[in-house]
């Protein structure tokens, strides 16, 4: 990759381990792990706007960050067991051929029992990081209600719109099993979703994301920097930011732009931009707006458009639609990046699809299956980012090694948690190079 | 407001059934919330002990604003391990005998009646 626009296409295998120790050198120069043990729970930055936790609150989240990955090692190889011993004989005798869809695989898996126990451990898992962090959250709502009040109102770093609709891909099931989604409110005006999601995530991802959640933003910036070291973004726009915790990175890489952090969701945008606030960042603005409409930007007012681990919140038509909008107000020269997990193609095996696809349909991620079952690029391209100017790269959390292990990722992978992710960007040709 | 009750609301969108008796679904969430409080006791009581260790004496404050070193936090992340993977063991196995294969019992109880 030479900061041109020329088109790096990266084998999915290489994105998992070659490619990526090089990308990841930051973790590799740091110390050997004294082990591969997960780091205890007191380990995260406690910011002023994360809720406390007494001692068994965090016990109770070190418990499920091992549990997870005794689930998506130690006993997730019983599924590839289940599948080669039982499933795949069974649909060869029944069909007379392999299966030729991830789907195929499901419908049998979801009768075997090995896979319906590890599954029903797995939703069992993620309901317990739930309720933990909820009760963690409810039960100190006044203070972090009145602390995110405080910071907002002297910040001046959040702007809510409360004409914005949510849409219907946000609010026709709780995306992750967290009750109320990322939209809903306990009472008027409070932080609980989005505290609720800061909270809890490092049991989700087994501390993979670093110790303020943020190993997207870290990742996209460790990317950013060794591709362009010398690149000057004033104005950036990330898409879906939730609660700020890979926009904020960007801000803090870039202290001589101005990030616009947008999100149909007030609720975590409140929590986010008091976050960002209590982290003493000042060159971002938590803006309440939908990503399928910014009218409100002219054409070319962004020198580069993110979305982190966003697109398969989507659905397939405000997709495209949203990726037109990041097309108009992005300036000629500017980039996109969308960080993902790595999209279904004819080279990755139907099991690994069958099983990145697990939480479509067990952790309400509705999007998730049609999102990285589609060519990307094509999406792109349709969008008005010609094929030429796209590349992908493969990318991982850039975190502390002294204190957080790197994401288990030679054969004991989390399908599709862990913090080792593709991006799919662009760099939109300049008008030069349109007009010629 | 009520914390405790609020804590538990169900996420919008239909629970997929795991198991054709309902009951075993139930089963599976209380078996392991229960667990999780053990590990959590366990963890507690790992932390009164270093405290007594260290100090002679401890305040319940002192428990609920405990630190682990990063010695201590291997230590007990391991003995964190060993305890999921004690509670674990029949889903372990069961894992093991997938690879395995064996025969039923009764078929070497045979064989051995016979060779």
């Amino acid at each position: 990759m030479n900061g041109s626009t020329g088109t790096v296409s990266v084998p999915f295998e290489l994105t998992n381990h070659r490619l990526l120790a090089n990308l990841s050198g930051q973790l590799l120069k740091g110390e050997p792990m004294a082990s591969d043990l997960p780091p205890p729970y007191t380990a995260l930055t406690r910011h002023p706007m994360m809720p406390r936790t007494n001692h068994d609150e965090a016990a109770r989240f070190n418990f499920l960050t091992h549990f997870n990955r005794y689930l998506s090692g130690t006993v997730g190889a019983g599924n590839k067991l289940a599948y080669e011993k039982r499933v795949l004989p069974a649909f060869r005798a029944e069909h007379g051929r392999d299966p030729e869809h991830r789907y195929e695989i499901r419908d049998g898996m979801n009768k075997d029992a090995w896979h319906r126990v590890w599954s029903a451990l797995k939703r069992n898992s993620m309901e317990m990081r739930q309720h933990n962090g909820r009760q963690i959250v409810l039960r100190q709502l006044d203070e972090l209600d009145a602390m995110a009040k405080q910071f907002n109102e002297h910040s001046g770093m959040l702007e809510l719109d409360p004409s914005v609709e949510q849409p219907h891909y946000q609010t026709s099931v709780d995306i992750h099993c967290q009750p109320g989604g990322y939209h809903s409110e306990e009472r008027e005006d409070d932080v609980t979703v989005g505290a609720n999601y800061d909270v809890g995530l490092f049991a989700t991802t087994g501390g993979a994301l670093g110790g303020l959640n943020d190993g997207g933003g870290t990742a996209v910036v460790g990317w950013a920097k060794q591709e362009r070291p010398d690149w000057e973004p004033k104005r950036i726009l990330d898409i879906g930011c939730t609660v700020g915790h890979n926009a904020v990175p960007i801000a803090q890489a870039y202290p001589q732009a101005e990030v616009i952090a947008i999100d149909t969701a007030a609720a975590s945008l409140r929590y986010g931009a008091a976050r960002a606030a209590a982290m003493g960042v000042t060159n971002i603005k938590f803006v309440q707006a939908s990503g399928e409409d910014l009218s409100r930007w002219d054409d070319g007012s962004f020198d580069w458009v993110q979305t982190t681990m966003f697109l398969h919140e989507l659905s397939s038509k405000a997709m495209p639609r949203i990726l037109a909008e990041a097309n108009r107000v992005l300036a000629p020269g500017g980039l996109i990046l969308h960080i993902e997990q790595p999209q279904y193609s004819d080279d990755m095996p139907l099991f690994e699809q069958f099983m990145r696809d697990w939480d479509a349909f067990n952790n309400n991620e509705p999007f998730w299956s049609a999102m990285h079952g589609q060519d990307l690029k094509q999406v792109m391209a349709e969008a008005g980012f010609p094929r030429e100017s796209q590349f992908v790269a493969g990318v991982r959390a850039v975190v502390d090694p002294e204190i957080f292990p790197p994401s288990p990722d030679e054969g004991e992978e989390d399908f599709g948690r862990a913090a080792i992710w593709n991006a799919y960007g662009a760099w939109k040709p300049s008008e030069q190079a349109v007009a010629a | 407001m009520d914390w405790v009750a609020l804590s538990g609301k169900r996420a919008k969108g239909k629970r997929p059934e795991y198991f054709e008796d309902p009951a075993l679904d139930r089963l599976y969430s209380t078996v392991f919330a229960m667990a999780a409080e053990v590990s959590a006791l366990r963890e507690r009581q790992d932390t009164i002990e270093r405290l007594l260790d260290e100090n002679g004496v401890v305040k319940r404050e002192d428990i609920e604003r405990y630190e682990p070193t990063r010695e201590a936090a291997d230590e007990r992340g391991l003995a964190t391990r060993a305890y999921v993977a004690r509670i674990m063991r029949g889903f372990q196995q069961e894992v093991e005998a997938m690879e395995a294969s064996d025969p039923p019992i009764m078929d070497v109880v045979e064989r051995l009646s016979r060779e």
